[in-house]
């Protein structure tokens, strides 16, 4: 058995410690929010954090999430919506929507280390792919999600 | 042309099915539906095929339309809610069921050997007998960018139908005559503006009201929400997880099967065995399915890595397993000097043989291309012994259930398809192959429904692909230009799809529209389409024919240009006199482009323009080269659809068609080695992230034109082209083939 915390709840988990996280995620917790897109962390579909740090969930063994808190799409806003949700939606973000949770959650953990990021910092910290295409709005939204976050 | 044969096809097809359904109707009236078929629960009315009214204020619209990202939903919404006086924020869409009042007219049409530009009887007939064919097949499906065409007229008289009993049903609750009341906002006011009722409490009042004559459709001076940035209808879902695509559906006593193909193409399984640590518990079953074996398993990752680790698996070759990308390129090489056309068609007039003319040639070649949608393939299949439900992330519905009903010996009354929305299509999901897998193993499990979900690397290796293509043009010219010739070899889609998901014999054409006009009024212009043979499965690839074609004719009218020292913007304009349409969208780019202004060095601008799915669109892509690598830094998109149900999806549609454009031109190469697939994830089958994504810049040119085109394609064919012409503004050096490198 393996214990974590995701989104603010305590799990003990019976999966193989090897077994990713994403696969714990989605099917012993039936989180189905975060999304499988590759297998190989390229893509980044399934961004969580862990102890508040981006992580790709499908190449992350849930032995190393062990006694660590996990937080999910389902657990951003804390019931209510984020930051970085209400700006994805001001600036009408997603079309398939199917990257956008990795998208939302790797926004988030940028935000929290880099309240005001730069352009290059949005492009290091949002390596994951959109195959829809939807960049200009995302970057919009990630400036707007600052401002948001930033008080004003 | 060869029009006899094709006509005789179409038409016997059809007489088939005019035996069983008598005669079809042509009218949008006849496409309202009855009140019953739109599911109606407890607390709701129906008023028609279409719409829904609930007790709690909300308008519900039947979208038989896969949500892919296109929009669709929001935009289809929009017409019945225009209509209806329906406020936005009280819209809701569902999935109707499987039913012929929501088949799509339109997409056949793509398919037809012909241009819009030939009108003629001949055309006209065959534009007509698809229509027919679809409605015959009943085919739900969306593909093609013919959504909202197809829709444009019937979904506004659904709505207009639906305000028209609310009115009546207002009248009866309140016994002021229907003359006196308006719908507007949401409720049912008297004349004098005093509230009569909302929508939602009218549900008591509907009872079976009808209408003998459909009432007339609102002009487009009066539209309040057509033509408006309407936010979209899914957008709050996905942006909090819980937007159920095919992949996060979960039914009780849900297995999960991860799947194995043969590694080269038409190839099946010999035989496995499980090797010595046995079938863990949480294995279920293993399952041969069409070229493959599946693990059925209660967690998927577990049968996923029991395919790598607990079987072997002996695998029979396909008919071509040493078969490698050199080879077929030879081979194309050979169809493109030697091969007899299946289509040949003449523009103009014949230069004179005599003429003496200085001659420019180019060959330009396209590799096949995965679709890559970010969900990897799917469907969730209960066979409960009689009958069959399916879950799936699909373009079409009705191809879903006629292939599970042919996999399960059953009839297609029996079988149920739930769409879910999909991440992604383009076009990979009109396919039927997830079905068939997933009923083949929902067949050995009855009972306890089975997701099926495929791995990237069998996605990447097992695609119906965007064939590869290899075209010659030449053209002929003597101070001006006299004769242009195009031949052009590839698979056709067209004639495999059709193949693989209802059993129609091939017709060997070629696509549709990689064989369509060019725009230009070129003096004389001759075209040969070789359609191949092969092994390799190709598919409709966002844009389809138009996806290397644009690139073949816009690369060539550059190199043409250059060749008569022309500027290419003028040069294109000269020969769209007759075009005022697109002369018009070429303009507007160009402007917005800064075209002719002067650029740093080391950068360049290329224009390209492309007519597809109803659209005509222009691109100017401005690229900076730097060591051999291209970098593409802004585009400016000029579109001209005719209607705009809503522009904030018009300019997504543009923008995403650039970037899945741009990936393939950049990246997008699909080859073969020993047979098999040699790419197998986003690793080595690279897309553009954000930090290569060009700036965008989207300009929609309203032209007055009635007729409503797509957006969902049109986007794409024009960036490749318009990327390789800016290369060569900044470098000299033409790139004829994709993805475009340097050196």
């Amino acid at each position: 058995m393996i214990a974590l915390t995701v989104n603010g709840k305590r799990h003990e988990v019976d999966a193989p410690a090897d077994k990713p996280l994403l696969w714990v995620l989605r099917e012993d917790l039936n989180l189905t929010g975060t999304k499988f897109g590759c297998g190989v962390a390229s893509c980044g579909a399934c961004t969580v954090h862990v102890d508040g740090a981006p992580v790709r969930a499908c190449s992350h063994p849930v032995g190393e999430a062990a006694d660590k808190s996990v937080l999910t799409i389902e657990g951003l806003g804390e019931g209510q919506l984020h930051a970085v949700q209400r700006a994805w939606i001001e600036e009408q973000v997603p079309q398939c929507g199917y990257c956008q949770p990795g998208f939302i959650m790797a926004t988030a953990a940028l935000l929290k280390a880099r309240p005001r990021p730069t352009d290059q910092e949005i492009n290091d910290a949002l390596s994951n792919i959109c195959r829809c295409g939807t960049y200009g709005p995302l970057r919009r939204a990630v400036h707007r999600a600052a401002a948001l976050l930033g008080g004003s | 042309m060869k029009l006899t044969r094709r006509k005789a096809i179409v038409g016997g097809v059809l007489g088939a099915g005019f035996v069983g359904v008598g005669w079809w109707f042509a009218h949008e009236r006849d496409r309202l539906g009855s009140r019953a078929l739109f599911r109606v629960k407890p607390d709701e009315a129906g008023l028609n095929g279409w719409v829904k009214i609930a007790r709690d204020d909300t308008v519900i619209v039947a979208v038989p339309r896969a949500e892919m990202g296109q929009g669709v939903h929001t935009a289809l919404a929009m017409l019945v809610a225009e209509e209806m006086e329906a406020r936005w924020d009280q819209v809701r869409v569902e999935d109707p069921p499987q039913d012929g009042v929501y088949r799509n007219l339109e997409i056949l049409i793509d398919g037809l050997p012909f241009s819009p530009e030939q009108a003629g009887t001949v055309v006209d007939m065959a534009h007509w007998a698809a229509r027919k064919l679809g409605g015959v097949l009943g085919v739900a499906a969306t593909g093609g960018s013919t959504s909202t065409h197809d829709a444009w007229l019937p979904m506004r008289t659904a709505g207009a139908v639906a305000r028209e009993l609310l009115l009546m049903a207002a009248a009866r609750k309140s016994g002021v005559p229907v003359k006196g009341l308006v719908a507007i906002d949401g409720e049912i006011r008297r004349r004098d503006g005093v509230a009569v009722a909302r929508f939602g409490e009218l549900v008591d009042f509907v009872g079976e009201l009808g209408l003998m004559v459909p009432p007339p459709l609102k002009p487009a001076s009066q539209f309040r929400l057509i033509g408006k940035p309407q936010a979209r209808l899914d957008i709050p879902a996905k942006v909090t997880g819980a937007a159920t695509f095919g992949i996060d559906v979960r039914r009780p006593g849900q297995l999960y099967a991860a799947v194995r193909h043969a590694p080269s193409f038409g190839g099946e399984v010999a035989g496995f065995t499980v090797r010595d640590g046995g079938r863990p518990a949480g294995i279920e079953e293993i399952v041969i399915v069409p070229g493959g074996l599946a693990v059925i398993g209660t967690s998927w990752w577990q049968a996923e890595r029991f395919l790598d680790d607990g079987l072997d698996i002996k695998w029979r070759d396909g008919p071509e397993p040493h078969l490698d990308s050199a080879t077929l390129w030879k081979r194309y090489e050979e169809l493109l000097d030697t091969g007899s056309a299946s289509l040949t068609r003449t523009l103009g007039t014949e230069p004179a043989a005599s003429a003496p003319a200085q001659k420019l040639e180019a060959v330009y070649r396209a590799p096949y291309l995965a679709h890559a949608p970010m969900e990897p393939m799917n469907c969730t299949a209960l066979f409960s012994g009689k009958s069959l439900e399916l879950w799936m992330p699909n373009q079409s519905s009705t191809l879903m259930r006629l292939a599970a009903a042919r996999a399960a010996g059953l009839s297609q009354d029996d079988v149920t398809v739930h769409t879910t929305f999909l991440g992604g299509g383009f076009g990979r999901r009109a396919e039927v192959d997830l079905a068939r897998e997933a009923v083949a193993c929902a067949l050995q499990m009855p009972g306890r429904p089975v997701q099926v979900l495929w791995s990237r690397e069998e996605d990447i290796r097992h695609d119906m692909y965007r064939p590869m293509a290899i075209a010659r043009w030449t053209a002929l010219f003597d101070g001006g230009l006299l004769a242009v010739t195009k031949k052009q070899v590839g698979q056709s889609p067209t004639d495999q799809f059709p193949k693989r998901a209802i059993g129609l014999p091939a017709q060997g054409k070629p696509e549709g529209n990689a064989v369509e006009n060019p725009p230009y009024a070129f003096p004389w212009y001759r075209l040969e389409a070789v359609v191949a043979d092969g092994v390799v499965p190709v598919g409709f690839w966002r844009s389809v024919g138009h996806s290397h074609s644009a690139f073949f004719d816009e690369s060539f009218v550059d190199e043409l240009a250059h060749a008569l020292k022309k500027d290419p913007l003028a040069f294109r304009l000269e020969l769209l006199a007759h075009q005022p349409r697109h002369a018009r969208v070429l303009q507007t780019v160009a402007k917005e482009a800064g075209w002719g202004s002067p650029l740093a060095a080391g950068r360049g601008r290329g224009l390209a323009l492309r007519a597809s799915f109803g659209s005509i669109v222009a691109q100017v892509a401005e690229v900076e080269v730097a060591d051999k690598e291209i970098r593409v830094k802004r585009v400016t998109c000029a579109i001209d659809c005719g209607p705009v149900v809503n522009p904030a999806i018009v300019r997504a549609q543009m923008e995403s068609g650039i970037i899945y454009g741009l990936s393939a031109a950049l990246h997008g190469e699909i080859t073969l080695k020993d047979g098999a697939v040699e790419q197998s994830n986003f690793s080595d089958y690279e897309a553009v992230r954000l930090a290569d994504a060009p700036e965008m810049v989207v300009h929609i040119v309203e032209s007055g034109a009635e007729k409503v085109g797509g957006v969902g394609e049109p986007g794409t064919p024009p960036i490749a082209p318009a990327v390789a012409n800016a290369v060569f503004a900044a470098t000299g050096e033409r790139l004829r083939s994709l993805p475009l490198r340097l050196g």
